[in-house]
């Protein structure tokens, strides 16, 4: 008995839609048996991780909290990668967007009106957008993978972070602790209710919305499509890769440093050496559990925000510890690559002694 | 030279039994029988033709001998022996050898480093590249083998996967439309060595739908239509008209062409047209002048990998030029023009490649007709406007007029691209470009892969379409297309162009005469120049 992959005539739009879902199933599964494995009970881990975050209110606000920056990343990243550019280091420009957009809160604290929040979102994507302008530039003048460029330059612009707040921006009545000081009401985007969930949830799935109808609708969106699908046919549709390189980079650099100054602005309220817990990663996943869709991706933000909120309940009820929640995001994109497999072949059993005679 | 990949045992065994026997040999896909209870004996030593149009079921049978697909019913004997050829690599094992008509090579790697990774091991030796020179050169298959796949022609390809075949001995060489890719003198040349290697007592399966060459090179010949074997016959004995009408169950329709004896305005010039190649092993254009007037058709001819792919890029703007007046359309030049501002000039272009150039296989076909006409201007009404009006009513009633007008037959009116046989997609892809009217035409290698109804059909499409008026520009390899065709006739050899003839005036003789001219070196001062 033989297990082989088998190409499939045409891909199946069965597994394409269904290929997240498995790979949900297979994660759930596996997560139980290394549960198991360490001695925890697997279906209340299991409950703790994946239900209990749904279950009360203010675990589903925190979850509403933790989806948005994933959603406003994961819609730029999926546009990005259906062209077949590999934007990696939403992280960084996320950092970028927040150090840009906190200028305003720390060095103009005076500035209050409402225009000063409108500047720091702009600003904020004007940061992530420069940072990932440096890939573009790289990528399109010499030809330098964009994949190790955009990856490498995370970890730059962490340290400037981190020397900013130890820096020339800590608060001075702070204790000496690593921090800014706290945004005045000003800065800060508004919630809802007494809650954490503030506007930039709103914004993220407007944005959604936008570059859902951009793909489908617009000629940018089949530029993007036919360049990713086929760049000897983008060129013969006079489509140019260069610039497309250039579209992505900025949309995808903007939003995650839109995501950025959101976080800083609507959940911390204040800079700090650690401003997100690998949002610019978990985005990678977010954009491939959506199907590279824009829409999909709001689904697969809200999966993985609750993929975070587990962590912490399993953290604090079973002790466990919290790289916990990035085992799971792991597996979950290990599986998503694997069935994605199955779009484009199918499994098959050979019979008896394969290949002899 | 010796060369000891060549040389072959003496083959006892085949004097008594036919070294392949293929018994009542079906396969279905769900409900489709795409072979039907096929019997096919070949002997050792011969040459064997197995013909069929698109979708006659030669690609499945073939597949089934290789290896690569299982029956569904039947028997392969081997040697006298039944066996079941699990994959291809057990087929390579027992001494099959096969060419596909879509090569499987790796595109960032060189010729040597494609052939040793499909060699068994014990075959892959340090004097590899130098084997296959000897053996490329031997069997009059030049190749070069440090060059990178990616810069290589179809036909230098085609010579890739020949070689590596050879170089595993086959007893059984299996050739899917070797020739589609090649010049006459090119298959004459494929045809000495096929011819060698039957001597030598290799049988050869040889799949085509060009009938003159299955005459004049097979010895017996199997056709097939619709699944079903119609016929077994010594095609010696037959004419190219009586192949034809076993294979399409009619007689084919002849391309008409009335001469052309008005000449009317220069639409598109070439004027001192100097283009360096983007890539390494690509080839450098030097000094190409041509004119193309109203109402002619002029054909390029060429060996494969002389410098088409550039002059087709060039001409059509995916690549631009420095110099602003090396081409003009209709009188202005565009030299410095993209693509889209070429077709805004009422030009119109198609690539030889259809998979991923000229189409996009998982695209449907109305986004394919987007594709090329997203930014024309001779559209009325426009198909689309502005950065968000995508028109799809109008995408979809320019695609149901050029599936009526051009015959391509889908499964759904808007099924995706890659769905469709290799002649239906190049109907529609030459039928999107002519459905435009274009006034000036380029159309690289029109009847690649494609079978015999809609080769005659495209043809005469191009053919009408010059006789409205039209200046065409047809760069092809295939020398009895140019003849059917083509007014005038260039030959485009190492990136330069010979002066043009007149088709009526030039022979085949003559054409493969400046095909294989040397010329001077490249003056490259002059590309400096050009390119600056």
């Amino acid at each position: 008995m033989q297990l082989i992959l088998e190409k499939r005539p045409q891909a199946s739009s069965l597994m394409y839609f269904s290929s997240p879902l498995l790979a949900i199933f297979f994660t759930v599964i596996l997560g139980g048996l290394i549960f198991a494995a360490m001695g925890q009970p697997p279906l209340r881990a299991l409950y703790l991780y994946f239900i209990d975050p749904i279950t009360n209110l203010w675990s589903i606000e925190e979850v509403l909290v933790k989806a948005t920056p994933l959603i406003l990343i994961g819609v730029g990243l999926a546009v990005t990668f259906r062209a077949n550019v590999w934007n990696i280091g939403a992280e960084g420009q996320l950092t970028a967007g927040a150090l840009m957009g906190s200028i305003i809160p720390i060095l103009f604290t005076s500035w209050q009106s409402p225009l000063a929040l409108f500047c720091m979102l702009v600003m904020g994507m004007i940061g992530g957008a420069l940072l990932a302008a440096i890939p573009a530039l790289l990528k399109v003048r010499f030809g330098v993978n964009e994949i190790l460029t955009s990856l490498m330059l995370v970890y730059v612009v962490h340290l400037l972070l981190d020397w900013l707040v130890r820096g020339p921006w800590k608060d001075p009545f702070g204790y000496n602790f690593p921090k800014s000081i706290g945004f005045d009401d000003w800065h800060l985007l508004p919630t809802f209710g007494d809650g954490r969930v503030h506007l930039g949830l709103v914004i993220a799935i407007i944005i959604a919305f936008i570059l859902y109808w951009v793909m489908t609708r617009t000629i940018k969106g089949f530029e993007v499509r036919v360049i990713g699908a086929a760049p000897r046919a983008g060129a013969f549709a006079g489509f140019s890769q260069a610039k497309m390189v250039w579209f992505c980079f900025l949309l995808s650099g903007g939003l995650a440093g839109l995501a950025g100054i959101v976080e800083v602005a609507g959940t911390i309220g204040q800079l700090q050496p650690n401003i997100s817990p690998n949002y610019g990663f978990t985005a990678i996943i977010v954009a491939f559990l959506g199907r590279l869709n824009p829409v999909g991706v709001i689904f697969a933000g809200l999966l993985l925000a609750v993929s975070y909120i587990g962590g912490e309940g399993v953290q604090i009820e079973l002790g466990m510890s919290d790289k916990t929640t990035q085992v799971f995001q792991g597996m979950l994109l290990f599986f998503i690559l694997m069935c994605d497999t199955l779009i484009h072949y199918r499994l098959r059993f050979l019979k008896g002694n394969g290949g002899q005679l | 030279m010796s060369n000891p990949t060549t040389a072959k045992k003496p083959n006892f065994e085949s004097v008594l039994k036919p070294l392949l026997e293929v018994k009542s040999l079906t396969k279905k896909f769900g409900d489709f029988v795409a072979n039907a209870s096929i019997d096919l004996v070949l002997e050792a030593g011969n040459i064997h033709a197995l013909l069929g149009e698109n979708g006659a079921g030669k690609s499945t049978l073939v597949k089934m001998i290789y290896g690569a697909l299982q029956p569904t019913a039947g028997q392969i004997v081997w040697q006298g022996q039944t066996v079941t050829i699990e994959n291809p690599a057990a087929a390579r094992d027992l001494g099959i050898g096969m060419v596909f008509q879509h090569f499987s090579l790796f595109e960032a790697l060189t010729v040597t480093e494609n052939i040793s990774l499909a060699l068994p091991p014990h075959l892959r030796t340090q004097d590899l590249e130098e084997r296959i020179a000897n053996l490329s050169e031997d069997y009059g298959l030049p190749l070069n083998p440090r060059a990178l796949v990616v810069d290589l022609s179809v036909g230098e390809r085609q010579r890739i996967e020949i070689v590596r075949c050879l170089l595993q001995e086959p007893r059984l060489l299996i050739m899917d439309e070797p020739t589609a890719v090649l010049t006459p003198q090119e298959a004459q040349a494929l045809f000495t060595t096929l011819r060698r290697l039957a001597d030598e007592g290799c049988a050869v399966l040889y799949i085509s739908h060009r009938l003159e060459e299955v005459k004049q090179l097979c010895h017996d010949a199997t056709i097939l239509r619709l699944g079903k074997v119609v016929a077994q016959l010594d095609p010696q004995q037959e004419t190219p008209g009586t192949l034809a009408q076993h294979m399409v169950g009619s007689s084919v329709h002849a391309v008409s062409r009335q001469e052309n004896n008005q000449a009317g305005d220069t639409l598109l010039q070439l004027t001192n047209l100097y283009q360096r190649a983007d890539t390494p092993f690509g080839v450098d254009l030097v000094d190409l002048n041509l004119e193309v007037r109203s109402g002619e058709i002029v054909a390029i001819a060429g060996v494969a990998g002389n410098g088409q792919g550039e002059l087709f890029s060039a001409l059509s703007g995916e690549v631009t030029n420095r110099d602003a007046a090396a081409i003009s359309i209709q009188g202005q030049t565009c030299g410095h023009t993209g693509i889209n501002g070429r077709r805004q000039l009422q030009a119109a272009f198609v690539p030889e490649e259809r998979n991923g150039h000229s189409a996009i296989g998982n695209f449907s076909l109305t986004e394919n007709i987007l594709l090329s006409r997203h930014a024309v201007a001779d559209d009325q009404p426009p198909l689309h406007q502005g950065w968000v009006g995508i028109k799809r009513a109008e995408l979809t009633k320019v695609n149901t007029k050029v599936a009526s007008q051009y015959d391509v037959r889908s499964a759904s009116i808007d099924a995706e691209a890659g769905s469709l046989s290799g002649g239906n997609l190049q109907k529609f892809v030459v039928g999107r470009e002519l459905d435009r009217q274009p006034k000036v035409l380029i159309i690289n290698q029109p009847t690649w892969g494609v079978d015999a109804g809609a080769a005659a059909l495209i043809r005469q499409a191009l053919i009408d379409l010059s006789r409205q008026g039209s200046a065409i520009l047809v760069i092809s390899q295939d020398l009895d297309e140019i003849f059917e065709l083509a007014d005038r006739v260039a030959v485009i050899s190492r990136g330069q162009l010979s002066s043009s003839y007149q088709a009526s005036a030039i022979s085949r003789e003559e054409i493969g005469l400046l095909m294989s001219q040397e010329k001077s070196a490249p003056n490259l001062e002059a590309i400096a120049q050009g390119s600056s």
